[in-house]
Parts: C-alpha cells; structure tokens; sequence
C-alpha cells in the first residue's frame, strides 16, 4: 500500500501545483516533494531487508486477473526509491532561482516525472513496468521541449523518437513472453522468471531488452541522443535525465534481462560486456576534447553509465552491488554538478571552459562544494564514487581480465576530465565573464548539502545501502543460476 | 434491428423539419434522434444471438457494441457541426438527414448475415458519402474529390458483387452460416477455386471501403477535398463499420479457409502500415496527413483481423473506440482553427494552423496533444491499449514478425503526429483568442476525459463487453 502512496503522492502534488497560481506553485511542488521523500524515508525505516517485495499493492487491471496493476518494494527497488524521491526535491529546489514561464505547470510536470519514475521501479507487473518506463518520457519531453535551449525541437524530437523506438521493442517482447506463460497467461515479472525457453527465443529477446535499455541508458553506439539532449536541456530536466531516468535502463537489465533471458546472457553477454566496455573508455576521451561543461558531463555520465553496465551483465554479487551502488552515487554527483554547472552559467552566461577561469578566489563555498562532488565522481576513496566503482571494476577484472584492465582506465581517464574540468574553471587568473561573481546563495547552499552529505556518507559507510540490497541481489543471483 | 428501423423513419423526418423555416431545430433534433436510436440500439444487450429479416440480420452484443461505436461517434461529429450556421450555401436538412441515413448503412453492414445485406449497407453508407463529399458546391477540390470517390468506389462494389456471385456459384447461398458449412466442410475436402476467387475479390470490395493499401489511392484526395466534418464522419464511422464487416466474414465465415486467406491480408497489412506511415511523414497538410494516418491504423486492425485469434475481437471493438475519440477530437480542433485561419481561397489545413495553439487556447492544445498521443499509441492514452490489443492478437496467433513490422512503422507515426504537438506548443502564432461554444467544448473533453480513462483502467472496457 505504502507503495501505491508513494505513486499517487506525486501525481497528486503535480495536479495541485498545476492548479495553483505562479508564485505558489514552487512552494507546494517542495513541499510536496519533502513529505513524498518522509514517505520514502518511513518506508525505508519499516523496511525488512531479508523479507523480500514488501508494501505491495494489488489490482485487476486488464483480462480478469491475468495482467495486474501491481507493485511493491524489495531491496533493489527501495534503493532507486530513495534516490528518487530524494532528488527530486533538489531538483525543484535548484529551479527556485530560474523565471521559468508557466511555472506551474514546469513544477507538475516534475513531480509527474517522479510519480512515472517510482511507478517503474516498483512495478511487479511486466506491463505496468512497461507503461511507467514510457510514461516517464512525457513529462520530461515536455519540459526539455518547451523550456529547453535553442535547438531543442530537433533534439527533443530525435530522444523522444529513439527512445520509444527501443522500448517498443521490449513491448513485442513482453507480449510474446506473455503469451507463452502457462494456462491463462500472467504478466507478472515473478512469472516470467519461471518461463523455460529455447535458446533462440532467449537469444531474441535479449536483443528486444538490451536494445530498449541500451538507448535508455545510453550505452555505445545508442548514445548519439544523449549529449544533444542534455546540452539542450534545462538543467532540471538534464538532472531527472541523468540523475534518475538513467537509472531506468540500468534496472531494466537488473529486473527484466538477466533473470528472465539467462541463457540469451550466456550467448550474448560477451558483446554486451565489450559494447559497455567501449563506451567506457569512448565517452571517457570525448570528454576530455569538450570545451562546454555541460557537454563534458554529459559523456561522463554516459561514460559512467557504461561501467554499471559491464557490473550488471558481469552477472556476480560485487557486480550487481556495485551497480546499485554506483547508481546512487552517479545520482547524487551528476545532479550536484549539473547544479554547479548552472549556478556558473547563471552568473557568468558562459559555459565554456576557454572563457572561464578563477572562479575559486571569488567564491570559496562554491569551489569548495564543486571539488567534493568532483572527486566523488572521480571515485576518490572516502567518497561515494569510490566504493561502488571498486566493485564494479573488481566484477568486471574477474568476468575478464583484459576487459577489467581496459575498464580500469576508466579511472585515469576519469580523473583527467573532471581535474581538467576543475582546474580551468577554478583557477587561472580571473577571466572577465567571471568579474562579479557572487558566492553561494542560502537556497543553493540548501540543494549542494544535502549531496555533500550523501557523498560522505555513501563513501565511508556504504553498508547502510549495500545492506538493503544484497538479499534482493543474491535472490536474483540464484534465479539466473 | 431497432437503429434500421428508427434511423430510417428519423432520416425522413428530418428531411421534412428542412421545410421549417427555423433552421436551428435541426441540429438539436438530430441530436435527439441519435439519442433514441442509441437507445433502441441497446434494448437488445444480452438478449443472444438474434435473427431478423429473414435470417438475413444478425443482432449480437458484438454488433451492439459496434452499433454503439457508430451512433455514438456520429453523436459526436453531429454535435461539432454546429448547424452549418456559417455556410450560406448549406443544407443542414440534408446533411443531417443524409447521415442519419448512412448510419442505417454502416449498421446493415456491422450486422448482415446474407450478402445482400451487405451489399445494401455498403451501397447505403457509401452513396450518402459520395453526396456528403462534394456536399461544398462551390468549392473544386470537394467536387474533385466527389466524383473520384465515386468512380472508384463504384469500381470497387463491382468487384465485390462479383465476389459474391463467384462465392454463390461456389455455395449455393448467400447466407453465411450456409457458407460457413460449406467452407468448413465441402471446401476442406476439395477446395473450390471458385471459391477462392470469389473471396479475393470481395475483400478487395471491402479493403477499398476502409482504405487498405493498394486501395488507398482514394483517401488522401478525398479527405482533404471533403468537408472536415464529412471527413471525419468518414473516417471513423466508415472504418468501423467496414472493419466490423470484415472481422464478421473472415471470422466466422471463412475461418476454415484461414490457411488460404491470412498471407495474402498480412500482406496487405504491412503494406498499408509502410505506405500510411510513410506517406504521412512527408505530408504538410494537416488533412492530409490525417487521411494518411486513417489508412496506418487500418494497417493495425488489419492485423488483428488477419490473426483473428482469441484476442481479436476484443482488440477490433477496443481499436475503433481509441481511433474514433482521437480522431474525433483532432477533426474538432482543425474545424475550429482553420476556420480561424481560413481566407478566401484556401482553408488553413497546414500543420502550421496550429502554430502557437497553445498560448491562444490551452484546452484545444490539450485535447489535441491526448488525441495526438493516443493515435501515436502513446501508454497513458487509450490509444497504445489499441496498439497493445491488435499486438496480443498477432502473438497469440504466432505471427510475431508482423509486429514487429507494426512496431517499427508506430515508431514512424510519433514523428508526424509530434509535428502537431510541437507545432502547438513551441512554434509561434497568432495570438487571437479562439473561442469554443460549449458543445464543442462538451464533446472534447469528454472524448479527451474517455482517452485517458481507457489509458489508464482498460478494464473497465472489457465489463462492457
């Protein structure tokens, strides 16, 4: 039930924002934002990791009984819960300082956004989860669309196009994996774990998921939405972008693909092992030419993605861990620095490294907070990167060892971009688009915290997560063996 | 049986309130005529399989339900006329009298069980379309597009009567359930070729009536030519009815003949859903496009009909409701912005009509984006439910490649119906008000209120069914 609440809460929140007038919209939509995350945090304190999907709710929905409006929360699912509704009031927070038109409406659409985004990763039905993973890219589709930057008709258009064109692959899957469920067919993910295929089939539908949840992601070479697409962004879009709906694709793999194609895995897994691979290491140096910031990260994040990826389809404990880990943590860092990023381009107009410079001897707080969340990124230890780029890198060394070498470089790479990133907008002399830059606000101060804190916390006690999940992993572990 | 009797009794009434000089009773005394013949429509739930006529007309709640659909969007569209007030040149007795009557056609078709039935309700429907069609006198493209909906759709009943007549000199009758026998048993020892020949040439007949590839050649002249309210009358209460027909004939009827018919429909199928979609894409008028899209979705119900499995007649009944609100609703919104945008020659039909709707009148931007995202099969909307149904029938049946055939054409479709959204909310238009009377308003939201309902809670169709 908790987790039903946990899905109408926002949609609720969203229509009530989109009713109200402009100067109170922002206000309910935090608010509402606020209690939805108390929700989170009182289910996560009744929460019983070793109980299995618990809070679950039950409904017919279609073909009396054999296709359900059904959800509810094991420990993988809490964890991407938390992460939700834990960033999407930072991320209406980090918009209080825009004029957006129609504010309202912008506000709702994010809460609608969150609503789709707990829908997905609470569903047990598989057709539930499919109509909450399309649904989510309405809400967001709109707000890169109508408030996006200068090109955003064609690159909204293009993600959209894409990115339905790869789920509904996954649609056709889902159906025939439906119709092959015994007696009056089901549609419950439990039950089509159960399903003995033939190799061929498995091996087709390993494609229909990987295709559906590699444009998600982005995985190489599916991502030439991506970097478009969150340059042209605004950033609070960017950030459910990157920070949450990201995370789709990831637990798609964890959720649908390894329990229910193991065999499909076997065969193709190396491929999708290498293509992860790939864009590790691809997104990685193409984050090193860039020269807009936003872009930079952008490919960082599509180079971190990759990572969780190999994680995943390394099919081990530290690997699936580590995933999970790293979700939570890519979250947290991506969206501070999108947020940074934005603070800079606010004050200064400018997101080009070229033109910035010096930034640290105006504003302290900010660099200070930046360097934090970089390193987090980076994967220094002590920081929540750190932890969850260890196991996925140590799942990724034991599948293969020449991939785990490759993948490793992931930390070099890693570190030049984001220092590079650092050191020319920070230090230098003071350019001339940085003369006047004013230090952090209150209302900034109130978003970066938080994820400071986050960052700290995961780093040097990461069990309080890890804990949540591993029963839920090692379940599913034994469903693929 | 109710809906042939009043309708027809109702048409002729309303002829004669033309001679009143009061023009505005018309409207409201259509709408009232719908309404009973909705209500005689549903007597008649539950009460079995019924025959009338002769055993030549069937009453079952499939053809209840198909009835419903017609009346019901024909409530609509009559109820988004608004009277032909500002039309000088019309005869509003004659157009509402003329549809009440084609509807009695669309109903003979929904419910024949004797091809002459069929025949009748084809010829009934159609030759009330012909009319409707060119109905704007003065205006070139709708003459135009008159006679060649005419021509062809006269080329097209030859065929199908030849059909028939190959199918009776087969058989032996022109009842289905005596067709039926025959098909499952004389024609499953020794297959009649004359037979065969006989069914093609009637389902070209009726895939002309509902604009399936190669037969399309019509639609997208004739659509745009026609009035915008005939043309959604066309394509919905057409499509409907000529889809109920079908499903009626393969179905049941030539079920035992399935192995010999559902390559060449499938291949008709696809070729509808590349050449729908595929010509929408390049289109830049709105009407046009909208003709396009008419023949993509009969492409998908194409695909329930050829694997006509358990799932089908749900998937059909549920299909045509989706279409029909969505498309209604997009007819609604282009009536009322090209008539805004109108000047003397040409009507505003562009896709540009729409640029800035948003700003003037966030309602109309809404229930277009619904009715946009429904015909994209968007989920949410009732119409990715449609698409979902149509695809659990083909996999039932084992026919997966079709789907994914259909999958990768609905991905084609988001393209050009997003042109629309987009167009609405992020390009620049004029900034005058458009002002919406209130049966314009009523019939969208509900429409746009129904879409999304069937999106979220498809079941609470199946209770109906």
């Amino acid at each position: 039930m908790l987790t039903l609440i946990l899905i109408l809460l926002p949609l609720a929140a969203g229509i009530i924002t989109l009713l109200s007038g402009a100067q109170l919209a922002k206000k309910i939509a935090l608010v509402s934002g606020l209690a939805i995350l108390a929700t989170a945090v009182y289910a996560w304190l009744q929460f019983d990791p070793a109980a299995g999907t618990q809070f679950s709710y039950q409904y017919n929905w279609l073909s009396n009984g054999s296709i359900l409006f059904s959800g509810g929360m094991d420990g993988i699912s809490l964890v991407l819960v938390l992460l939700t509704t834990f960033l999407t009031p930072l991320i209406i927070l980090s918009a209080f300082k825009h004029d957006y038109k129609n504010s309202p409406t912008f506000y709702a659409l994010i809460l609608f956004m969150e609503s789709a985004l707990v829908g997905v990763f609470t569903a047990t039905d598989a057709f539930l989860f499919y109509l909450f993973f399309e649904a989510a890219l309405i809400p967001v589709y709109f707000l890169a669309a109508v408030w996006g930057g200068e090109h955003r008709l064609k690159v909204t258009l293009k993600f959209f196009i894409y990115t339905i064109f790869g789920s509904l692959f996954m649609l056709v899957a889902l159906v025939y994996l439906y119709f092959q469920t015994p007696g009056a067919h089901s549609s419950q993910i439990s039950a089509l774990y159960a399903l003995e295929l033939s190799a061929q089939a498995q091996g087709l539908i390993f494609w229909a998921f990987f295709i559906a949840f590699a444009i998600k992601m982005p995985l190489f070479p599916f991502h030439t939405w991506q970097p478009d697409t969150y340059t042209e962004s605004p950033t609070p879009a960017t950030m459910l972008l990157s920070g949450i709906m990201l995370k789709m694709g990831v637990y798609g793999l964890i959720r649908l693909l390894l329990p229910i194609v193991p065999d499909g895995l076997a065969q193709w897994g190396m491929v999708a092992m290498i293509l992860s691979v790939i864009g590790i290491i691809y997104g990685s140096i193409i984050a090193i030419q860039q020269s807009d910031m936003k872009r930079l990260i952008a490919y960082s994040s599509f180079a971190h993605v990759g990572l969780m990826a190999a994680g995943v389809f390394s099919v081990s404990t530290n690997g699936l861990q580590g995933a999970l880990i790293q979700m939570l943590a890519h979250g947290i860092n991506v969206v501070g620095l999108f947020f940074i990023i934005d603070i800079i381009y606010q004050r200064t107009k400018t997101r080009y490294l070229d033109q910035l410079g010096g930034i640290s001897q105006v504003s302290p707080q900010l660099s200070i907070l930046f360097m934090i969340l970089l390193l987090g990124s980076v994967a220094l230890p002590l920081t929540n990167g750190f932890v969850g780029e260890f196991l996925l890198l140590s799942s990724v060394f034991h599948y293969d060892n020449w991939l785990g070498a490759v993948a490793g470089l992931t930390i070099i790479l890693g570190s030049v971009y984001m220092l590079r990133l650092f050191q020319k907008s920070m230090f230098g002399p003071i350019s001339k688009w940085v003369e006047g830059f004013q230090d952090l606000t209150l209302s900034e101060k109130a978003v970066l915290l938080p994820l400071v804190v986050m960052v700290f916390w995961i780093g040097i006690y990461p069990n309080t997560f890890l804990k949540i999940t591993e029963p839920a992993v090692h379940q599913l572990l034994t469903l693929v063996k | 049986m109710y809906p042939i009797i009043l309708l027809s009794v109702l048409g002729i009434v309303t002829l004669f309130l033309g001679f009143s000089k009061s023009k505005n009773v018309l409207l409201p005394s259509t709408l009232v005529f719908l309404i009973i013949a909705l209500v005689g429509n549903f007597v008649e739930w539950n009460q079995g399989p019924l025959l009338y006529f002769y055993d030549m007309f069937r009453v079952d709640n499939l053809s209840l339900a198909f009835n419903g659909i017609v009346l019901a969007s024909a409530f609509m569209i009559v109820a988004i006329s608004g009277g032909f007030q500002n039309d000088a040149d019309s005869e509003p007795a004659e157009y509402y009298a003329l549809m009440l009557l084609s509807l009695v056609g669309a109903i003979m078709m929904i419910g024949f069980q004797h091809m002459i039935m069929l025949f009748i309700g084809v010829e009934i429907l159609s030759v009330a379309m012909y009319v409707l069609t060119g109905s704007n006198k003065r205006n070139l493209r709708s003459n135009e597009a008159a006679l060649k909906y005419l021509l062809m759709g006269a080329f097209a009943t030859g065929f199908m009567l030849f059909g028939m007549t190959l199918i009776y000199g087969a058989t032996g009758s022109f009842n289905l359930s005596q067709i039926q026998a025959y098909v499952t048993i004389t024609n499953a020892a020794t297959p009649s070729y004359l037979l065969y020949a006989g069914l093609l040439l009637l389902l070209i007949g009726m895939l002309f009536k509902v604009s399936a590839a190669p037969f399309h050649f019509w639609t997208p002249d004739v659509y745009e030519g026609a009035p915008t309210i005939f043309t959604a009358f066309m394509s919905t209460i057409v499509k409907t009815a000529g889809f109920a027909a079908l499903y009626r004939l393969l179905d049941s009827t030539f079920a035992g003949a399935y192995d010999f018919w559902w390559l060449a429909l499938a291949v008709i199928a696809v070729l509808t859903l590349l050449v729908g979609n595929i010509g929408a894409a390049g289109q830049n008028s709105f009407k046009r496009m909208m003709a396009y899209s008419g023949i993509s979705h009969a492409g998908y119900l194409l695909i329930a009909v050829t694997a006509i499995s358990q799932p089908s007649q749900g998937a059909i009944v549920f299909y045509s409701i989706a279409y029909s609100l969505a498309t209604i609703c997009a007819f609604a919104v282009l009536l009322l912005v090209s008539h805004e945008k109108a000047n003397n020659e040409q009507l505003g039909e562009d896709y540009d009509a729409f640029n800035g709707l948003a700003k003037r009148n966030p309602l109309l931007a809404f229930v277009m984006t619904v009715s946009m995202l429904s015909l994209a099969g968007i989920p949410l909307t009732a119409g990715f439910w449609g698409k979902f149904m149509v695809f659990s029938s083909a996999a039932d049946r084992g026919i997966i490649w079709i789907t994914v055939i259909a999958v990768l054409m609905s991905t084609v479709g988001i393209y050009y119906y997003f042109r629309v959204i987009m167009a609405s909310y992020l390009k620049e238009g004029d900034l005058a008000e458009i002002r919406v009377a209130p049966m314009f308003k009523a019939v969208m939201v509900f429409a746009t209120v129904l879409t999304i309902l069937f999106g979220l809670a498809p079941g609470l169709f199946e209770g109906l069914i």
